[in-house]
């Protein structure tokens, strides 16, 4: 049986009816619409479903849509302000910190968890934050330093 | 690793008391899961190990997020505490270093704020983290029916792999750890198999108090997890310990004894060298810690 459930993503309140089985990724994706939230492992492993839910990173393949009901979620999408890129994605193109973009997504989530919380962070705060993002392209060296750059800037 | 799919379907059903939980899981005996972070019981559910008709959410019930002083029985955590949480807690940090480890240690960022104690308990893996942290400080379950509630002690839940002495219409609500006496600490020492998951090959918290002035051990708890069908107490080896003036070498012989009496399957050879290496590491190091804490960390 559907469910009403109300999430603000983005700052957009969307008001749906779901099923319980839904992951708040799927929810995000299917019936949002919002694609950039990718699904890797959908078992909690890969990190590349990373949103930001109550100023915490989570797997959102870990959380059913109905019990994010009334919670202010961020995905990707919503790091952008208006067309202007956040500093930490002008930082992971100028470090060539993207190689098939997959992972992305996530690391950019899993890093803005961090810097919203954290100003200067140390480089062992940074691997700490992306720990849970797994990067088959193996750009991790850059990844960080792409992140601590933006920290220096600001 | 299995074979993955999305979700069955379920009937949701979210508990606003524990007295409602209680209720849906007596009248739906053996139909019902309950989910508290739901990072063990999403993946079961997509592969297909788990498939329950209904699925209550505990998050609605209110208390059973906090960690409270509950006066001369010490601390009382609630079960959908997130590993997060007591990580990231300075009181734990600093009076319960073992299990602020532990609790760091725990699968991802990702995970650990979703992730709770009381379902790492719960799932009754034998390679649960919290486990040995919990055993080390004599942590008390609460057990909570529509019937009443009972207290049990950490070392008396669990009966096999992934599973527990839960009845089926029970549920773990609180977990209270004791404040360990005069000068004490305690530490958790582990090795990781290397996989995305890096689910713990060996485990060893110890948590130890020592005599007033000197360097005899007054009471010892050393929990050990992922050697055996279930976490447990390394009680010879604590005997070795309690009441003797620690030295290197007492340690050393107490931690072969450890390593005696865990019952590790695969990896067997290897897995007992290596309790005797995490106990002697957790043993010294929460001695260290006891001898460092002049005013002692308890009540
Ligand atoms: C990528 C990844 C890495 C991980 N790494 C580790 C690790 O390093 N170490 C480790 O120990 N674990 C690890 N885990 C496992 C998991 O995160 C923990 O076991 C977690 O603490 C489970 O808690 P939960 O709240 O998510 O439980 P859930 O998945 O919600 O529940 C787990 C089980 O316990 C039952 N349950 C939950 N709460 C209660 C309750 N209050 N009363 C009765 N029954 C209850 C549920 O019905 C279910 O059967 C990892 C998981 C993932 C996905
Ligand atoms: S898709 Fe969620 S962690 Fe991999
Ligand atoms: S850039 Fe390809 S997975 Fe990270």
């Amino acid at each position: 049986m559907k469910r009403p459930v109300e999430l603000t993503v983005n700052g957009v309140l969307y008001k749906l009816e779901i099923e319980p089985r839904r992951t708040l990724l799927e929810v995000i994706r299917e019936i949002i619409g919002l694609t950039g939230t990718k699904r890797g492992c959908d078992r909690g492993n890969c990190g590349s479903c990373t949103v930001i839910m109550d100023q915490k990173p989570i797997a959102s393949c870990l959380v059913l849509a109905v019990e994010a009901h009334g919670k202010n979620i961020t995905t990707i999408e919503g790091v952008a302000d208006h067309g202007h890129l956040h500093p930490l994605q002008e930082a992971f193109l100028e470090h060539g910190a993207i190689q098939c973009g997959f992972c992305t997504p996530g690391m950019v989530m899993s890093a803005k968890a961090l810097i919203d919380n954290n100003q200067a962070p140390l480089e062992s705060e940074i691997k700490e934050a992306i720990s849970g993002n797994l990067c088959r392209c193996g750009g991790y060296a850059r990844i960080v330093k792409a992140i601590a750059s933006v920290k220096a800037k600001s | 690793m299995t074979y993955i799919r999305r979700l069955p379907s379920f009937e949701y059903v979210s508990a606003s008391t524990v007295k409602e939980a209680c209720a849906v899981l007596s009248n739906n005996k053996g139909k019902v899961k309950i989910l508290a972070g739901g990072t063990d019981l999403l993946v079961q559910m997509k592969e297909r190990k788990v498939v329950p008709e209904y699925v209550i959410g505990l998050k609605q019930i209110s208390g059973l997020n906090k960690i409270e002083e509950n006066g001369k029985a010490g601390l009382r955590i609630g079960t959908l505490v997130t590993h997060h949480e007591i990580a990231r807690s300075p009181q734990m940090q600093e009076n319960f270093t073992c299990l602020a480890k532990a609790c760091e240690k725990i699968g991802t960022p990702q995970v650990r704020n979703l992730g709770t104690i009381g379902g790492n308990l719960c799932n009754a893996g034998p390679s649960a983290d919290s486990a040995p942290a919990l055993l080390a400080l004599g942590a008390v379950l609460t057990l909570q029916t529509g019937r009443g509630e009972r207290q049990v002690p950490l070392e008396k839940f669990f009966t096999g792999p992934f599973s527990t002495i839960l009845e089926e219409d029970e549920l773990l609500t609180f977990i209270t750890i004791p404040h360990l006496k005069g000068k004490s600490g305690s530490a958790y020492h582990y090795l990781t198999k290397r996989t995305a998951v890096d689910e713990t090959l060996v485990g060893a918290a110890a948590a130890l108090s020592l005599k007033a002035g000197d360097d005899v051990c007054e009471d010892v708890k050393i929990g050990l997890c992922s050697v055996a069908p279930t976490p447990i107490r390394a009680l010879k080896a604590e005997s070795k310990l309690k009441g003797k003036k620690l030295t290197d070498g007492l340690i050393e012989e107490a931690s072969r004894i450890a390593s005696g009496e865990s019952r590790p399957r695969s990896w067997a050879e290897y897995r007992r060298d290596m309790v005797a290496v995490m106990v002697k590491r957790a043993v010294t190091e929460a001695w260290h810690r006891a001898a460092a804490n002049k005013k002692g960390s308890g009540k």
